[in-house]
């Protein structure tokens, strides 16, 4: 299922800050359905990782405890305008998805 | 002798199943010869302390000023609590703690080529210190901050 994503990226305190928002329901597994009583499954993303130009630069590790729709914030030490951004995500249930974007300051 | 045998293998099966049993537990921590596997025992983690020792296999956390945490002291929502965690230090790792939280750990980011910065949304299922640990040069520093939650995030 593809889901709906957001990356954008700013100048913040002297450094590139790159923003991703990607809709997903962070279910933590803990909850249970209000009419039926059943355990709503565990649905998160587990692993981000974060490419500027082919190079990861950063990742995340992810656990229920994050929002509903993450939104994760990161400040890469070197970037500019028209540098290739690509951002990859995998969830428990094995879904992943792959945004490809750019560094526009 | 047939017997004698049977024996052996039985001693050899359960010496193998052992060892099974030792990565299972993360005595062998085998997370850290792959760098790249989700820690789930970190995540599950159902103490502070448990958690930062499974997550960096140490709990020699030094309290550290070099370390801010930018959140809000009273949030409304605690299914969606903003947080950012700023750092001059050189950070390998900013790891997100709440610290009582059915499961504290919230998350991690790992920094290769990305200044000590992170910022991500939080659930707290109620008023609780939200602690940061980084490791920076092989050591481990934290702050921590305490934040007021109003509705709690975490029940259903």
């Amino acid at each position: 299922m593809a889901r709906k994503t957001k990356v954008r990226t700013r100048m913040q305190d002297g450094k590139v800050e790159v923003l991703i928002l990607i809709t997903h329901p962070m279910e933590t597994g803990l909850r249970s359905d209000k009419k039926t009583k059943q355990k709503i499954p565990a649905h998160f993303i587990q692993t981000l990782d974060v490419i500027l130009n082919g190079e990861p630069v950063a990742n995340a590790e992810l656990g229920i405890g994050i929002s509903t729709n993450p939104l994760l914030g990161f400040r890469l030490n070197s970037a500019k305008t028209g540098d290739k951004l690509q951002i990859k995500w995998k969830d428990n249930k094995g879904e992943s998805g792959t945004i490809n974007s750019k560094v526009d300051l | 002798m047939t017997k004698m045998k049977r024996r052996a293998f039985l001693k050899g099966s359960m010496a193998g199943s052992v060892l099974a049993i030792a990565v299972g537990a993360g005595l062998l921590r085998p997370t850290q010869v792959m760098a790249s596997q989700w820690p789930d025992k970190a995540f599950k983690a159902r103490n502070l302390a448990d958690a930062v020792n499974s997550l960096y296999g140490s709990s020699d956390v030094a309290d550290s000023k070099a370390i801010k945490i930018r959140a809000p002291l009273q949030a409304e929502n605690g299914a969606k609590v903003p947080i950012q965690i700023l750092t001059d230090l050189p950070a390998e790792s900013i790891a997100v703690f709440v610290k009582e939280n059915a499961m504290p750990l919230a998350g991690r980011a790992n920094l290769r080529n990305a200044s000590g910065f992170f910022s991500t949304r939080i659930k707290m299922g109620k008023s609780s210190d939200v602690v940061a640990v980084i490791k920076s040069k092989g050591k481990l520093h934290s702050t921590k901050l305490a934040i007021k939650v109003t509705v709690g995030g975490c029940g259903g």
